[in-house]
């Protein structure tokens, strides 16, 4: 199995294309750093966020229980799913109980957790993705790239041949403006056809047994609001206490995602409407696992607002699908590993723990020092590469012989004066086969310590 | 197999070893500013609405004319007595998929949000809640007195938890998933206006 560097690598095979990814998240980066700015309070809101979601999951039990409660009180239907299948099944057996043939969905990173999707039209039910990014992405028949902005790898012409084959717009048209418009003609058709409309949950208030749900583009709402009936999927993380800590959790939310200070819709359900049904199903998959380790429950606290992708070099410069995980990025190199760490077991490398992903963190995930820890583990369970696997081993056991280290040092100096260029530049040097290594320098770091010092 | 689910999920929750944390006091510290209307104005031009400020629903009447967006030739509702003239009534509508080709709807909202143009629009007293969704343009009426700072004083003043739907509305409908180019319009409404006006709306 290939892993991040080597589907790294084919993205990087266009350097201009990889140029332009860059830019295009470090403009979002940038919009975010802006709106950050806006507000005095904005590091003791992420202390508050990081505060709350502490509190939370430690009477996780007690909240979700309220939540059941008065999500009942409600009206709504309340369902409970150990993993990713039963999950599946539950949606299943309620599309099949309204007889629903098409549905509509907004984003739900939970949903793409469990392959929703495929599962459903195996089925023989038609799912419809609404929100204009992900729309784009499935009629590619790809996954999403980034957790907020799903095709943010797709050039606008792709995009315009994509929608003239699906779509039939015109042949070469590539505006965006014109784009969209076609797809709100396609889509807004899809909600009045559609039998039942799927929505993920942002946030869930256990004193209420309400849920928020945030979008731009109106798609939520649009899928809950016309067909009878509405279906919610939660991870049980997404619960806060109160309606008090939606304030909180709001302004940090846009703010950190694209630089707005709100989404467009942030849209509270409390309930079925009248006439409708709503069923809220509650996901555990290897969530209860997580909140039991110490060195990684933190990263329960993720409100998916992509910040962490956007500012992060590895993701800019290798884009969300080397990482071939359904949470990309830092996050995903952390949420990832947890489900599954035999399959992911190059995400926790593809960083240079730079630790700017944990300052921008809205909820002060500590994801770069997790990412450090995580690089232990898979060592420890033996799931490093080969080449990894001799490199660390010689690599320690030079550094616990100090006058080995220094023999080695002056070696290394001296071979890199005097070797030929195809003795250092070859394939079993990575770290020359992009970069020229710098010119030896006459001493080491001892030397010099030596003669300032006169030791 | 549901049930077991229900008592799996929560006996792993309870027997993970969790230090226990105090709930935080609310969050109060807010951005306050010197004029929220104002501020107001100004973030919900940033997001693509417009402001309207009004006096009376007379002039408010006169503003929205003015916009071009009253064309009776269309179909519009409204729940605000004058502002506007209808041309249909939402409580004679049964099914919410004949609303397809609203053009205009004026909808009273309960208050707005300096810090991001949010207006808090609950739906109790609209009969169908897809309505702001649908329309092609929407208008949102507040009371100009009714502007808070940040959102945590919107929360303040909300009590959640009666059956019901409300959405923080701020701007229209809007994507940028192409590219990163803004384009107002996706979904929802292509454009929002929001009247400030000092006389308060009867509810029609």
């Amino acid at each position: 199995m290939t892993g991040h560097p080597e589907r790294a690598a084919r993205f990087i095979e266009l350097p201009q294309r990889a140029a332009w990814h860059d830019q295009s998240l470090w403009f979002v980066r940038a919009r975010r750093d802006k709106a950050v700015r806006t507000l005095p309070e904005w590091e003791s809101l992420r202390e508050a966020a990081a505060a709350i979601k502490a509190h939370t999951v430690s009477k996780l039990a007690d909240y979700l229980e309220e939540f059941e409660r008065n999500a009942t009180r409600l009206g709504a239907h309340v369902h409970w799913a150990r993993d990713a299948h039963e999950h599946n099944q539950i949606v299943l057996k309620i599309l099949q109980g309204h007889g629903v043939k098409r549905l509509v969905k907004s984003k739900s990173m939970l949903t793409e957790e469990c392959h929703l999707n495929p599962y459903l039209e195996e089925h023989g039910i038609e799912v419809v993705d609404t929100d204009l990014g992900e729309r784009i992405v499935q009629l590619a028949n790809e996954p999403p790239s980034h957790i907020v902005l799903p095709c943010i790898h797709k050039k606008k012409e792709e995009i315009g041949e994509l929608f003239h084959e699906h779509l039939g717009t015109d042949a070469g048209a590539s505006d965006p403006q014109y784009l969209t418009e076609a797809a709100r003609g396609h889509l807004r058709d899809r909600f009045l056809r559609a039998d039942a409309g799927l929505t993920g949950v942002n946030f869930a208030i256990a004193a209420t047994g309400g849920f928020v749900v945030c979008t731009n583009e109106g798609n939520a709402d649009l899928g809950a609001s016309l067909p009878p009936l509405h279906i919610a999927c939660m991870g049980i993380e997404k619960l806060i206490p109160g309606p008090q800590d939606l304030g909180v959790f709001l302004r940090l939310l846009a703010r950190s995602a694209t630089g707005q200070a709100i989404t467009t819709y942030s849209s509270h359900f409390h309930g079925p409407r009248t006439g409708g049904e709503l069923h809220i199903v509650l996901v555990d998959n290897g969530r209860s696992r997580v909140l039991d380790q110490d060195d990684f429950r933190r990263s329960l606290n993720c409100i998916r607002c992509g910040a962490c992708m956007n500012t992060c070099p590895v993701y800019r410069r290798s884009g969300g699908h080397s990482y071939n995980a359904v949470v990309p990025g830092p996050i995903g190199s952390i949420l990832e590993p947890a489900r599954d760490p035999a399959r992911h077991a190059s995400l926790p490398h593809a960083c240079s723990l730079c630790g700017s992903c944990s300052d921008v963190c809205p909820v002060k995930i500590n994801i770069h020092e997790q990412l450090l820890i995580w690089r232990r583990e898979l060592a420890q369970q033996k799931l490093l590469p080969f080449t990894k696997r001799i490199a660390m081993t010689l690599t320690s056991a030079l550094f616990q012989r100090p006058r080995l280290y220094a023999f080695a040092g002056k070696m290394g100096r001296m071979a890199l004066r005097v070797l030929p260029r195809f003795m250092v530049y070859n394939r079993l040097n990575p770290w020359g086969r992009q970069r020229e290594l710098p010119p030896a320098p006459p001493q080491s770091f001892r030397e010099l310590y030596q003669i300032r010092h006169g030791r | 197999m549901a049930a077991d689910s229900r008592s799996a999920i929560l006996s792993a929750v309870r027997s993970a070893k969790v230090p226990p944390v105090d709930r935080p006091a609310a969050f109060t510290a807010g951005i306050h500013y010197a004029d929220p209307a104002l501020q107001f104005a100004e973030s919900l031009q940033l997001v693509g609405g417009r402001c309207l400020r009004a006096t009376t629903i007379a002039d408010a009447r006169a503003q929205l004319q003015a916009t071009g967006l009253v064309t009776p030739e269309r179909r519009i509702c409204s729940l605000i007595p004058g502002i506007v003239s209808p041309t249909f009534h939402l409580d004679q509508v049964d099914d919410p998929h004949t609303l397809e080709d609203i053009w205009l709807a004026v909808l009273p909202g309960e208050f707005a949000v300096a810090e991001n143009a949010a207006i808090w629009l609950p739906t109790d007293r609209i009969k169908h809640r897809v309505v702001p969704f649908l329309t092609q343009h929407l208008v949102l009426v507040v009371s100009s007195g009714e502007v808070v700072h940040n959102m945590h004083e919107a929360y303040q003043r909300l009590t959640l938890g009666a059956r019901g739907f409300g959405v923080f509305l701020s701007g229209p409908s809007k994507t940028a998933d192409i590219e990163q180019s803004l384009v107002i319009g996706a979904h929802g409404a292509r454009s929002l206006h929001v009247v400030l006006c000092d006389e308060p709306a009867g509810a029609a």
